[in-house]
């Protein structure tokens, strides 16, 4: 596993437009798909949304957001395979959300400061009814993973780019309304 | 991930240690149906007091472990949910469908 560390002059060009400023790379992480390694990326985004500001309610829902897209690429994009390459790109943005879900807080809504995680990986393009959750009112295994991706994060968007498959979640700093206490 | 399986009269108690995550989780869910459908226990305790993380993956093999009991009429108890644990399974829905203690002597005792 690389961890790369933020580097002011390397910012993507091709990312996805959208009404979002970002304000710098945090952190970059080149591994396998090895499921062995998925404990060490949890550790890793734990650590850095709480330096980020987020409740410890909010960190595990990052986290567990990063984890099951994670699984998700291991086992429905490489089918399994331990050797293929996933890289996540952890980003400080400053913005509002659109098409995501609102947030709390006139401020929050004008100018949020969230972090973007996108999450690339090189296998088939994913179909539209592959990203379509199971009814929760069924008592059965699986189908549980894309679920909790989208109850953690406030933006979850899909694209293929040339050849690669690219998800991008968002999570915004939620910021109380005056008078209200957590 | 540890597992580590223990008898109690007629309870087999299973002691998880670590994460419940894709890594880990085949393993679990072997040995969570081994027990169950092969050996026939009436009645089976996990304990998850260890158990930092939960993933969807870890939540299905409990749901499979649960569906496997109920298919040859044994219990199956969760004992020593962690606030995180507790969290995914309520995110999930599927609190309500569990049969939860605190700790393995209010399971045993149930």
């Amino acid at each position: 596993m690389t961890l790369k560390v933020p580097d002011s002059e390397r910012r993507s060009n091709d990312r996805e437009r959208s009404s979002d400023s970002r304000d710098g790379l945090l952190m970059r992480m080149e591994l396998p798909s090895n499921p062995m390694l998925l404990c060490a990326v949890r550790g890793a985004v734990e650590r850095l949304t709480e330096s980020f500001g987020f409740s410890p309610q909010e960190c595990r829902a990052v986290t567990r957001a990063v984890d099951e897209a994670l699984t998700n690429i291991i086992r429905h994009a490489y089918c399994g395979r331990a050797d293929r390459p996933i890289e996540l790109i952890f980003s400080s943005i400053r913005g509002h959300p659109i098409n995501g879900r609102s947030i709390q807080g006139e401020a929050g809504l004008k100018n949020a400061v969230g972090l973007e995680i996108v999450l690339c990986d090189r296998g088939p393009a994913i179909k539209p009814e592959q990203m379509c959750m199971r009814a929760l009112e069924e008592v059965r295994a699986g189908g549980l993973g894309l679920h909790f991706i989208q109850e953690s994060m406030d933006v979850v968007e899909y694209k293929r780019v040339k050849g690669t498959n690219r998800l991008r979640l968002i999570k915004y700093v939620h910021v109380p309304k005056p008078g209200l206490t957590a | 991930m540890e597992i580590s399986v223990r008898k109690v009269d007629k309870t087999v108690i299973f002691d998880l240690s670590g994460d419940m995550d894709l890594g880990n989780t085949p393993a679990v869910r072997k040995a969570f149906l081994r027990e169950v459908r092969e050996n026939r226990v009436p009645r089976v305790v996990i304990n998850l007091s260890r158990v930092r993380y939960i993933d969807s993956s870890g939540v299905a093999s409990l749901v499979e472990a649960l569906k496997a009991s109920r298919d040859v009429g044994s219990r199956l108890i969760l004992i020593g949910l962690s606030g995180s644990a507790r969290e995914v399974l309520q995110l999930s829905r599927l609190l309500k469908i569990f049969e939860i203690y605190d700790n393995e002597e209010e399971a045993l005792a149930a």
